[in-house]
C-alpha cells in the first residue's frame, strides 16, 4: 500500500557519534536507498546522503519547520545537548548560529513522527554517562526518568510519543522496519513497548537464540572473553535480561556481541551506560550474581544453578574455558 | 573584503562550520570550527581501565575500531603485554575492513558527489558525473551499497558487529577463528575485490598498486575511456578541474605507522618533511588551546599531562577542537601522509612540488584500498587456526600507556594514565583534530585552515565549490576531532 505522496523524512544528528547512521547504510535484503523507495520515504535532508550544504540545507529546515515542506518523519540521532547551564551551546547548528536542541524542539513540533535513532536520542546514552557535565538527555527521556527536551507527555502529529529506536549501535533492521510501518500506516501504540521501543525487536531477549545456551542450561561458564562458555557468571553478560533479537536478527551477516566472544551489555536500555560496575564483569553477592534472568525467582535461580553445575558433562565445562572446542560432539551409536 | 560564513558541513562525518574572509575572487584566511563537545575525555575519568573499550569507540561511529585499536593498545602497553600472533592479524583484518569501508564510503557517498552541483551544469563531463554520482540518485550508489554491506559481512565473523565491537582487547581479539570462517572470509574478500575490479578500477588491483608515478597514471587514464571505472572517471574530472592545483597545504605529514601483523608495519612510521623522510619524537607532540573554547590551560601541554576543562579559555577562542602541535608545527595526516611515509612512489610523486592537494588526497585514498585489500589477502592466508587469538594481562593499580594507529582518516593517538585501579586522565588526538585544528598560540593555521588560503570563490557562490572539495578531500571525520 503506497501513500498518496512521498512521505518526507529529515535527519538531524547532535551529540552522537554517527554510528547508528553507519550501521543502517549497511542496511541489506533490501539496500537502504531501496528501502526508502519502497517504503515511498523522500530524504528532505540527511547529513550523510544528501547534496545540499550549508545555506541551502538551512532553507530545507526552515521550510519544514514553517510547514511550507510537510515534515512526516523526524529521526534524530546522538543526544540533545542542554549544556552548558541549559544553554545548548555545546552543540551550535553550524552556519545558524543557534543551538541544535532549539532546532529540535521547532522540527519535533510539526513532524507526523518523531523517531529517536539509537539510545543517545532515545535515552541520553553514552553521551551522558559519567558526571554528564554536558547536559545530554534523549528526546522524551533522561536516562530512565521521562522528560527529556520535549517533556513528559509529548505527541507528535499522528499523536505517538517518540519512537525509540534504542541500541548502541541500532541493527539497520530495527529501524528500516520501523520506517516501513510507519510510511505504510500501520504503527501504532501497540507497536511500541514500555520504553516506546518497537516491540518488533524488543519482544525478545538477547538469550533468544543464543548460541551459547547449551553452557548457559549447564552453567558452564567462561572464565575469560574469548572462552566459549556462557558470560552470565563471570564476564557481565545481561543477555538474560537484555531487550533485542540481536541472536535471532544476526549483524553483518552473521555475528552478534556473544558469537563475537563478548557479552551483551544491554545496550537497548535507558541505563546501560552506568552499570555500576565494569562491562566485562559480573558484580555478585556471595557467589550468586546480582542480575539474575528476567523473571526468575532468586531461589529458584540458586536451585537450579546447584543442580545444573553438578550435573554439567565434562564436553561443556571443558569446552567453557577454552577458546575453541576441546571436547567435540560424539554420536554414541558410533564407536570410538 | 568580505566575509562569508559555510555551514552546516554535510557529507563529514559531524558538524561543521568554515568561516572564510575573501579578498576579490578568493579566500584570503579560514577559520575552521567544530561546534560540538560532548566531554569523553572526562567520561572516561574514573572509570575502570577496561571499560575504555566500551566507551571509546562510542567516541565515533565510523573510525570505532580505529579507536577501540587506540585504547586497547594504550592499555597492552599499561600492561606491559604483548599481542598474540593470531589476535594480532585478526586486529589488522578488522581494522582493514574499516579503513577500506570507510575510504569507500568517502568516495563514492561523500567526496564525488559534489560533482553533480549545479555549479558544473555547463562542464562536458557535467551529465555523466551526475547520473552517476548524484546524491541519492546516482547509479553509484546502487553498486556501492550492497558491495559494502557484503564487504561488512567480514565483521560479523572476526568482530560481531560493526561499529562498537568489544573483541578488540589489549591481548588480541576475543574471537578464535575456525578454518571454515577463515574460508568463508576469502570469499568475502574475493567478491569484493571483483566489485572492486570491476566498478571502481576497472583493472586488476596490483595494476593500479604498481602505478609509479604522475606520468604513469597519466597513461592509465588515458588508456580506457572515462566511463571506464569510478577512480579513472574521478581523475578525468580530477584534470578537467586542475583539483592538482586545489588545496594546497603544508610540506610536513605524519604517520603512526599502521597494521601491525608480523611485527613490523604494513605502512611505516615517521614523517615525511619536505620532500625527505624525518623521524618522529613522540615528546615533541603538545596541544594547544589558545583559539578554543577551555579553560585553566596556560600554554600548550604534552597528551600525557593534558587537561580538558570546557570553558571561555583566552576569550579568542572559536571551536571546540584543540590544535595539536609537533615542535610548534601543524603536520597534515591522512592516506597521503601514511603513503608519503611509507615511500610510494605514485604519491611522492604526486606531492613532490611540496605540498597535499584535493588530487593527491583522493588518489592516495584509492591506492590505498588496493594496497590494503591485498594486504588482508596476504593476512588471511597467515591465520593460524589452531593457535591463540588473544593473551591475558592483568592491569597494574598504577601505570601509563600511549596507544597509537592510523585511522582511514591519519593518525590518532590515545594517552592513558591509570591511579589506584582507576582511570585518571585519558587524552586523545584524532586526526581531523590535527587536519582541521585551529590557530595555536603562535597564530600558525591548522593544515585545513592553510589549504582554505587561495581557494577560488565564484561570484555569488554562498558554498562555494571549491571550498567543498579542499575541506572534503581530508575526509574529515568531526565527531572524533573534539570527542
Amino acid at each position: 500500500m503506497m501513500p498518496e505522496r512521498p512521505l518526507h523524512l529529515l535527519w538531524l544528528q547532535s551529540g552522537g557519534c554517527g554510528g547508528c547512521r553507519l550501521s543502517l547504510i549497511g542496511a541489506e535484503g533490501p539496500d537502504l536507498l531501496t528501502t526508502f523507495a519502497a517504503a515511498g520515504i523522500e530524504v528532505l535532508w540527511h547529513p550523510s546522503l544528501s547534496a545540499e550544504t550549508g545555506r541551502s540545507a538551512i532553507e530545507i529546515i526552515e521550510e519544514a519547520v514553517s510547514g511550507e515542506v510537510t515534515l512526516d518523519i523526524l529521526c534524530l540521532e546522538g543526544s540533545v545537548m542542554r549544556g552548558p547551564n541549559g544553554t545548548g551551546r555545546f552543540h551550535m547548528m553550524a552556519g545558524t548560529g543557534r543551538p541544535v536542541m532549539g532546532w529540535i524542539s521547532d522540527l519535533a513540533k510539526v513532524a507526523g513522527h518523531v523517531v529517536a535513532v539509537g539510545s543517545c536520542a532515545a535515552f541520553g546514552g553514552i553521551t551522558a554517562a559519567g558526571a554528564n557535565e554536558v547536559e545530554a538527555c534523549g528526546l522524551a527521556y533522561e536516562g530512565t526518568e521521562p522528560g527529556g527536551l520535549l517533556g513528559h507527555g509529548f505527541l507528535s502529529r499522528s499523536g505517538l510519543p517518540v519512537i525509540n529506536v534504542a541500541g548502541c549501535p541500532i541493527h539497520p533492521a530495527w529501524l528500516t522496519e520501523t520506517l516501513h510501518q510507519i510510511a505504510a500506516g500501520r504503527f501504532g501504540r501497540a507497536d511500541l513497548d514500555e520504553w516506546e521501543r518497537p516491540v518488533s525487536y524488543t519482544n525478545h531477549l538477547v538469550h533468544h537464540g543464543c548460541s551459547r545456551n547449551e553452557f548457559y542450561e549447564f552453567k558452564a561458564s567462561a572464565e575469560r572473553l574469548c572462552d566459549l562458555g556462557c558470560m552470565m557468571e563471570n564476564l557481565g553478560c545481561r543477555g538474560t535480561r537484555a531487550r533485542a533479537d540481536c541472536n535471532i536478527r544476526r549483524w553483518n551477516g552473521s555475528g552478534s556481541c556473544i558469537d563475537g566472544g563478548y557479552p551483551c551489555i544491554n545496550c537497548t536500555s535507558p541505563g546501560f551506560k552506568e552499570p555500576g560496575h565494569s562491562f566485562t564483569a559480573t558484580p555478585k553477592i556471595s557467589g550468586i550474581p546480582v542480575g539474575l534472568p528476567m523473571d526468575m525467582p532468586k531461589a529458584w535461580f540458586v536451585a537450579l544453578a546447584a543442580l545444573s553445575k553438578a550435573a554439567t558433562p565434562v564436553r561443556l565445562k571443558t569446552n567453557a574455558t577454552a577458546d575453541r572446542v576441546a571436547v567435540p560432539l560424539h554420536d554414541r551409536k558410533k564407536r570410538a | 573584503m568580505s566575509r562569508l560564513i559555510v555551514g552546516p558541513f554535510n557529507r563529514i562525518e559531524g558538524d561543521l562550520e568554515v568561516k572564510l574572509d575573501l579578498a576579490g575572487a578568493e579566500v584570503r584566511s579560514a577559520q575552521v570550527m567544530s561546534p560540538l563537545y560532548r566531554g569523553f575525555e572526562r567520561i572516561l575519568q574514573g572509570k575502570p581501565p577496561e571499560d575504555a573499550l566500551v566507551y571509546a569507540p562510542r567516541i565515533c561511529g565510523i573510525c570505532s575500531v580505529s579507536q577501540s585499536v587506540a585504547a586497547a593498545r594504550s592499555l597492552a602497553e599499561a600492561q606491559g603485554l604483548s599481542v598474540a600472533g593470531n589476535g594480532q592479524i585478526a586486529i589488522d583484518l578488522i581494522h582493514g575492513t574499516e579503513n577500506v569501508a570507510d575510504h569507500l564510503t568517502h568516495f563514492y557517498l561523500l567526496f564525488m558527489p559534489d560533482f553533480a552541483r549545479d555549479a558544473y551544469a555547463r562542464e562536458p563531463w557535467y551529465e555523466a558525473a551526475a547520473a552517476r554520482f548524484r546524491a541519492l540518485s546516482g547509479t553509484a550508489a546502487e553498486d556501492v551499497l550492497p558491495a559494502r554491506a557484503q564487504w561488512m559481512h567480514m565483521m560479523g565473523i572476526l568482530a560481531g558487529h560493526w561499529p562498537h565491537t568489544l573483541g578488540i582487547r589489549p591481548g588480541g581479539s576475543t574471537r578464535a577463528l575456525t578454518p571454515n570462517e577463515q574460508a568463508r572470509m576469502a570469499g568475502i574478500v574475493s567478491a569484493f575485490r571483483r566489485f572492486l575490479e570491476r566498478t571502481l578500477f576497472a583493472d586488476k588491483l596490483e595494476r593500479v598498486a604498481a602505478l609509479s608515478s604522475a606520468e604513469e597514471l597519466a597513461a592509465w587514464r588515458d588508456e580506457k575511456p572515462a566511463s571506464a571505472g569510478d577512480f579513472r572517471h574521478f581523475l578525468a574530472i580530477s584534470r578537467a578541474l586542475g583539483l592538482e592545483k586545489l588545496g594546497r597545504a603544508g610540506s610536513l605529514f605524519m604517520s603512526y605507522g599502521a597494521y601491525h601483523a608480523n611485527g613490523g608495519h604494513l605502512f611505516r612510521r615517521g614523517l615525511w618533511r619536505a620532500g625527505r623522510p624525518a623521524p618522529l619524537d613522540l615528546s615533541a607532540i603538545a596541544e594547544d588551546a589558545e583559539n578554543a573554547w577551555y579553560a585553566g590551560r596556560g600554554g600548550p601541554l604534552p597528551p600525557a599531562n593534558g587537561v580538558t576543562v570546557p570553558g571561555e579559555g583566552t576569550g579568542k577562542g572559536y571551536t571546540w577542537c584543540k590544535a595539536p602541535r609537533l615542535s610548534g608545527e601543524a603536520p597534515e595526516v591522512g592516506a597521503i601522509a601514511r603513503q608519503l611515509v611509507d615511500g610510494h612512489p605514485l604519491i611522492r610523486d604526486l606531492v613532490s612540488a611540496s605540498s597535499g592537494n584535493v588530487h593527491a588526497r583522493v588518489v592516495a585514498l584509492a591506492l590505498e584500498i588496493t594496497l590494503v585489500v591485498i594486504a588482508m589477502e596476504g593476512w588471511l592466508r597467515d591465520l593460524r587456526p589452531g593457535e591463540k587469538f588473544c593473551e591475558d594481562g592483568a592491569m597494574p593499580g598504577e601505570g601509563a600507556g600511549v596507544g597509537l594507529t592510523e585511522a582511514a582518516r591519519g593518525s590518532l593517538d590515545h594517552w592513558l594514565s591509570v591511579k589506584g585501579g582507576w582511570i585518571a586522565n585519558y587524552q586523545i588526538i584524532a586526526p581531523t583534530t590535527w587536519n582541521f585544528s585551529p590557530r595555536d598560540g603562535a597564530g600558525n593555521p591548522g593544515p585545513l585552515e592553510l589549504a582554505l588560503e587561495g581557494a577560488p570563490v565564484r561570484l555569488g557562490e554562498t558554498e562555494p565549490v571549491a571550498v567543498q572539495h579542499i575541506v572534503r578531500s581530508f575526509d574529515p571525520c568531526m565527531v572524533c576531532t573534539v570527542h
